[in-house]
């Protein structure tokens, strides 16, 4: 029961319509794919550079005295166990962040610049923040200290929620997918009935006959999830090149790496296996209640 | 194995009305020739479809190559099927298959290797005297000659029985004799064969042919013959 069978559900018309279907179903799989893959990405590049990094602000007293006070402090973190990194921002750093807004004036030597610490940790424990922030009220009481997580936690929220709905929808499409391939299976087995009572008392097994099918299937289904995979790859390769073009570091950390872009490439044979033994369970049961 | 097919009370209702077939018990001997016969509308498919386990009965008892084929369970029947050739009254053959594939399609059904179907397939075309038209489409054949394929592909796995469901009817008088010279070179090789058909011209055509007469849904067995069937013929 090989190729020479291959002919035995002849009449392809039935076919092409869930070709289209898995076309455009691949299509938006791929890029709802891409798209939780890319924002994963992009959640932890994100999390690699801000988790465990604070700023500390000096912005009372007079600038001779925060500047001493600032120093005494920058010793007393690289003191704090837990304390991987301490940076004393320099007043020309600030001065060309301000330059934007402020233009020449930011070169005033006159500008009342607060005193700024970047501190990294070890870690991102509860424990260590409250221990660096003891240590830095002990020597400053009215220091401001900035955790870069905890105001970029949202953000990361966001980009944690849109990973999950990329795989939600992923899933909500193979769901579909696999509908579509039943209902398909179905009429295939209507449109088909004669040869298939033939076939049983022929004496062919429910496996030979839905193997029929399913092979059939497994091709249409194939056909039209390389088309639109395919298409959906283009797709994304070209936001890719657009966003790479934009420079920014957000979208820059969102980038695919090769494994995603092998991932994307197998969901239309992921789905072409789908589809398959979707056709065969539905094609199985349905001869199960035929004699 | 004396008795091929064994049937004892056995009855057939379609949904809710009478019962089709009632009271249904005969023999079968392995080998022997048998024409079933009965006016249209007396149950002849019928009687057919539940030897060839198409359609289970309502009642009684069905023992096919002594084992009883009521009970036995959907995935043993395959196997069953395998052993019984079916000449269809319609002939069934499938229309976008050529006749070779056609005839070709119990074979490959039981998975004989491809290397050795196109013998077989061939001395079949050339036994029912079609052997130049292989490649031709089901539709292009005569009533005649489509039957003749339909007999080909019943016989190409070697059945242990042929049932034939009307195999004369739509042929005329001389080909209705050869297809009857072809069950009768059957039978002689060893095959047990069933005929139905209502063309009482055909009954005195093979010689020791037994005769079971079916009228509405019952079993006419005047002698009891058909109960205790006598030997097999040689
Ligand atoms: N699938 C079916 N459903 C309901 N009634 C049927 C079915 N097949 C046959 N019958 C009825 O059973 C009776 C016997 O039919 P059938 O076995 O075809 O007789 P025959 O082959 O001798 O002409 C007829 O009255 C027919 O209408
Ligand atoms: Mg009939």
């Amino acid at each position: 029961m090989a190729a020479s069978t291959a002919r035995l559900l002849d009449n392809a018309r039935d076919g092409r319509a869930m070709s289209y279907v898995i076309a455009i179903m691949l299509f938006l799989t791929v890029l709802s794919a891409a798209m939780g893959l890319a924002t994963r990405n992009a959640a932890g590049a994100l999390e690699r550079a801000i988790a465990g990094r604070l700023t500390v602000q000096l912005t009372s007293g007079a600038p001779d005295a925060r500047a001493a006070l600032a120093a005494r402090l920058a010793a007393r973190l690289r003191a704090t166990p837990g304390v991987t990194r301490v940076a004393p921002v320099s007043r020309a750093a600030l001065a060309d962040l301000l330059r934007p807004w402020l233009g020449a004036e930011a070169n005033d030597a006159d500008l009342p610049l607060p005193a700024m610490i970047d501190v990294d940790l070890a870690d991102t424990a509860p424990a260590t923040l409250a221990r660096v922030t003891a240590a830095v009220r002990g020597v400053a009481p009215a220091a401001r200290i900035d955790a870069h997580a905890s105001w970029m936690a949202s953000v990361a929220g966001m980009l944690s929620f849109a990973t999950w709905l990329g795989l939600g929808l992923v899933a909500l499409m193979a769901t579909a997918t696999a509908t579509v391939v039943v209902v398909a299976a179905r009429a295939g087995l209507d449109a088909h009935r004669a040869t298939i009572e033939v076939m049983h008392m022929l004496g062919a097994t429910d496996v030979q006959i839905a193997r029929l099918f399913q092979r059939r299937i497994a091709r249409d289904a194939l056909v039209g999830g390389v088309a639109g995979g395919a298409a959906a790859l283009a797709t994304v390769a070209l936001i890719g090149a657009r966003a790479s073009g934009l420079g920014s570091e957000l979208l820059g950390g969102a980038g695919l790496g090769a494994g995603a872009w092998l991932m994307l490439a197998l969901l239309p044979l992921v789905f072409a296996l789908l589809a398959m033994l979707a056709a065969r369970i539905a094609v199985t049961r349905a001869l199960g209640r035929i004699l | 194995m004396a008795n091929i097919v064994q049937f004892e009370n056995v009855g057939l209702r379609y949904g809710t009305g009478q019962e089709t077939l009632s009271d249904i018990s005969f023999t079968l001997a392995s080998g022997a020739f048998y024409f079933l016969t009965g006016a249209s509308g007396a149950g002849k498919t019928s009687l057919l479809r539940l030897l060839y386990l198409a359609q289970r009965p309502s009642r009684g008892i069905i023992r096919l190559f002594g084992e009883d084929a009521v009970t036995m369970p959907r995935s043993r029947l395959p196997g069953f099927r395998r052993r019984i050739g079916v000449v269809f009254q319609d002939f069934r053959l499938i229309p976008h298959l050529s006749i070779a594939d056609n005839i070709a399609l119990p074979l490959r059904v039981a998975g004989v290797p491809e290397a050795d179907v196109a013998g077989p397939v061939s001395e079949m075309l050339a036994w029912v005297g079609l052997g130049d038209r292989g490649g031709a489409r089901p539709a292009t054949l005569s009533g005649g000659e489509q039957q003749r394929v339909a007999i080909a592909r019943a016989v190409i796995g070697r059945p242990e029985i042929l049932v034939a469901d009307e195999p004369t009817g739509n042929v005329d008088p001389e080909m209705a004799e050869r297809l009857l010279l072809l069950f009768d070179s059957l039978n002689r090789l060893g095959t047990t064969v069933l005929v139905a058909t209502h063309d009482l011209h055909l009954l005195n055509r093979v010689s020791e042919a037994q005769m079971m007469r079916l009228d509405r849904g019952r079993l006419q067995d005047p002698t009891g013959l058909l109960r205790n069937p006598p030997a097999r013929r040689d």
